[in-house]
């Protein structure tokens, strides 16, 4: 027997198509405005379509019927704005008897899953890390002997939405684990994790006057503790005690690592951290649905 | 005199009695005292209640429930645990001590002597309990004033938490000390009149047994110390009670409704806005019925109230409620973003401005000392705050402030007594963008993006799924 390795074109199914035929999926896999536009967060997209592909699971895409959830109208206050959208959601999911909806992105997963049922759209709202931790759990993501991550050092960084927002801190750390990576966390981590600083639409300003940007604060903290560094830091920062972080051992910093994130704006903010950092040569940042997807081996 | 305690027993009663002038004075001291704490709390109470309704009745277990772990048990605290030891031992003595109090209001207003002492071993028990944390009380205190004043506990410092709020701190912390000098005094001079007189006092006193080698060997001159020790602690007890609704240590009282009325939902979660709701819908339903609007009890129409909040008066009754159950420990402050990187918004004194504003345009409290801190600008770029407008919004708090939040929740989960300064952000926002059209200039770029494209961004919603285009998937063939 021998392993050859091919490649398939993957038609993503459509919704409406799927409507037509009178099939309903497993799941509506919603794509999000930064999913289908942001040229960074589009291979996030293709990486997760190819885990639904690998673990035959049955899901569909709005494609061009998606607009965007109102997240960001309703966290820079425009109520109204955001309303409009989400009653054209709305209208669109009921169209479909939309009952289950898996998303990468934390901003549209709390939008959809805690801000539409008080204007009449109730569904089962998934982010894509509890999704594929569930995918590793059955056994339909495989990732056996943590694929080429093994070893490599790799800290998450929370995004809000995902975290203190809906509680959800355990799922893209038991995905991580599955790589056999060495994982480090960060000084604020967490409960206590420290926003990336595109949340409650920043990510479409200029900052306020400050001393420093709160992306490259991050990342610092994100470098500190793949470099090692971690208790300096945490001298440097004074945080009192009572954050759960591990406190990592010294490593060569010119060996590469990942700081891996779950939100497409996390991933905009901490790309340009390490590039403040001048770091782009070693340090990368990827989205867990990525690393999931590499780790397969499903890169075509 | 100190002997008629003593002597005067009277068999039906557990308890020595004896009358004085000394007990009308205290039946006057107290009456006073308690009658002007009834008159400030209702008039906190009316402040809080002209913020909007929000109903917040229901799921009284749930809240209960909460309300014992985060405000009885100071669950919060314990993220640091440093200051939550150091709290503890106060909150601890706080609880016990005023035990005493009530033993305190028994001897005051019937003459009678250490009148829980019937209790014997019990009573022997508790009088020991709160010496031993009485001296604790001290060391933390100690400890509280050496890191607000002496250390380097960022959080302590910040424009905000000068002049009155920096004051206001340290007389908290000095009271403390003179309510516990005053009962080590009252029970170190009661301890060694007795024992110059040979006669046995009930009770166990650890710390004023160490204490008695300092006091005079005067009988009298005993007698009056104990007196002057136990007036200064009841006393002192009802100043600073009527002290609370002017200081940032109201938090005694104000937290455990604050933490019972705090939100259930996932902190994700903003309020929705039930006027806009009907609107929308209206909009896209020309068949849809938009309640009638509320109307006044003549029948009249209300006045219709803002989108969201410019003045205190516009932010819900709860969001009001927090801002009298502060404490200004800056753990909110402490991990905001915005703040650690240097920008203006600091969520403590959102809460804070929204105190003084209340007070400021409603009943203001004994002493008054709003922290208008504007005239020392922070920044030469800030904002001017605006003083003729006299509201929350720009009178107190600038859109700069407003608009360097990133809704991270991080101050909502430091928050030991569960305050949500997002919330009052949030409804500043709206008011900014939906009443003034205030908007940063690039939000209302993102604003019509979404109205025109259906994203954040100028990207044509004929593109949007060309992120699918030649995608492809490897696949392990497994071959014979």
């Amino acid at each position: 027997m021998a392993e050859q390795t091919a490649t398939r074109q993957i038609n993503v199914p459509l919704m409406s198509n799927l409507a037509a035929a009178g099939e309903e999926p497993e799941i509506l896999f919603w794509v999000g405005c930064a999913g289908a536009f942001d040229d960074r967060y589009k291979r996030v997209t293709r990486a997760f379509v190819r885990i639904l592909e690998h673990a035959n699971v049955k899901y569909a895409v709005l494609g061009m019927e998606e607009t965007c959830t109102g997240d960001p109208a309703k966290r820079a206050g425009n109520e109204f704005l955001f309303q409009m959208q989400a009653m054209q959601n709305i209208t669109t999911f009921e169209g479909y008897g939309i009952k289950k909806i898996v998303t990468a992105c934390p901003h549209c997963f709390n939008t959809i899953k805690n801000e539409y049922p008080a204007l009449g759209g109730n569904y089962e709202v998934i982010h894509h890390s509890t999704f594929l931790q569930q995918l590793i759990n059955e056994g339909r993501v495989g990732v056996a002997g943590g694929g080429e991550f093994k070893g490599q050092r790799i800290t998450f960084h929370d995004s809000c939405y995902l975290g203190r927002a809906n509680n959800i801190y355990e799922a893209p750390r038991d995905v991580l684990a599955a790589l056999d990576a060495d994982l480090v966390e960060m000084k604020r981590s967490k409960a206590n994790g420290l926003c990336c600083g595109a949340g409650g639409a920043q990510m479409w300003k200029e900052p306020e006057p400050g001393k420093k940007d709160i992306n490259v604060e991050r990342t610092e903290e994100a470098l500190a503790a793949l470099d090692g560094n971690a208790a300096a830091l945490n001298n440097m920062l004074g945080v009192e005690s009572g954050n759960a972080g591990a406190t990592p051992v010294p490593r060569n910093s010119q060996q590469g690592s990942i700081i891996a994130v779950s939100c497409p704006f996390c991933m905009t903010m901490m790309s340009d951290g390490v590039k403040n950092k001048e770091r782009e040569n070693n340090v990368q940042v990827f989205d867990i649905a990525e690393l999931i997807a590499t780790a397969e081996g499903l890169n075509a | 005199m100190h002997n008629e305690y003593i002597s005067d027993l009277t068999p039906n009663l557990p308890f020595p009695v004896h009358f004085s002038i000394q007990n009308i004075l205290f039946l006057l001291v107290a009456l006073a005292g308690f009658g002007l704490f009834v008159w400030q709390i209702r008039k906190v109470r009316a402040n809080i209640l002209v913020g909007r309704d929000r109903d917040m009745s229901g799921n009284v277990s749930e809240r209960l429930n909460k309300t014992l772990l985060v405000a009885f048990g100071q669950q919060k605290m314990f993220k640091r645990i440093t200051p939550a030891l150091l709290h503890l031992i106060v909150y601890v003595g706080f609880i016990v001590i005023n035990i005493e109090v009530i033993e305190i209001m028994i001897d005051g207003l019937f003459g009678t002597h250490r009148a829980l002492s019937f209790l014997g071993p019990l009573y022997s028990l508790l009088v020991g309990t709160n010496e031993v944390l009485g001296a604790l009380v001290i060391v933390a205190v100690i400890a509280f004033w050496w890191r607000r004043n002496v250390g380097v506990v960022r959080r302590f410092t910040g424009p905000e938490l000068r002049m009155w709020p920096k004051m206001d701190a340290n007389i908290i912390l000095y009271v403390e000390v003179i309510l516990m000098a005053a009962l080590f005094t009252m029970n170190a001079a009661d301890l060694k009149m007795h024992q110059l007189e040979g006669v046995d006092l009930p009770g166990a006193f650890p710390i004023s047994s160490l204490l008695t080698g300092l006091l005079p060997d005067n009988v009298d001159a005993l007698h009056i110390l104990e007196r002057v020790g136990w007036w200064a602690h009841i006393i002192g007890i009802l100043c600073f009670l009527n002290y609370l609704p002017s200081s940032k240590h109201f938090h005694i009282i104000m937290a455990f409704p604050n933490v019972y009325y705090s939100r259930l939902v996932p902190q994700g979660q903003f309020s929705n806005v039930d006027s806009i709701t009907h609107e929308v819908k209206a909009m896209m339903d020309p068949s849809y019925q938009v309640p009638a609007p509320a109307t006044n009890p003549d029948g009249s129409a209300m006045a219709p109230t803002p989108f969201g909040a410019k003045d205190v008066d516009d932010l819900a009754w709860t969001n009001l409620l927090n801002a009298y159950s502060c404490t200004e420990c800056g753990r909110c402050t402490s991990v905001c973003p915005a703040n650690i990187t240097g920008k203006l918004l600091s969520p403590r004194k959102i809460i804070m401005d929204t105190r003084d504003r209340v007070e400021e345009k409603y009943n203001s409290p004994l002493i008054f000392q709003p922290n208008l801190y504007g005239t020392e600008a922070k920044h030469a770029e800030q904002e001017v705050l605006d003083k003729d407008s006299h509201t929350l919004l720009r009178g107190y708090v600038t859109p700069e402030e407003l608009w360097a939040c990133t809704t991270c929740n991080a101050c909502v989960e430091a928050c030991p007594v569960n305050i949500n300064p997002l919330e009052s952000i949030i409804e500043m926002r709206r008011f900014l963008v939906l009443e003034e059209s205030a908007a940063p200039n690039s939000l209302n770029v993102m604003f019509s993006n979404i109205e025109n494209n259906g994203a954040p961004w100028a990207f044509s919603p004929s593109d949007r799924f060309n992120w699918a285009d030649d995608l492809h998937v490897a696949e392990k063939a497994v071959q014979a």
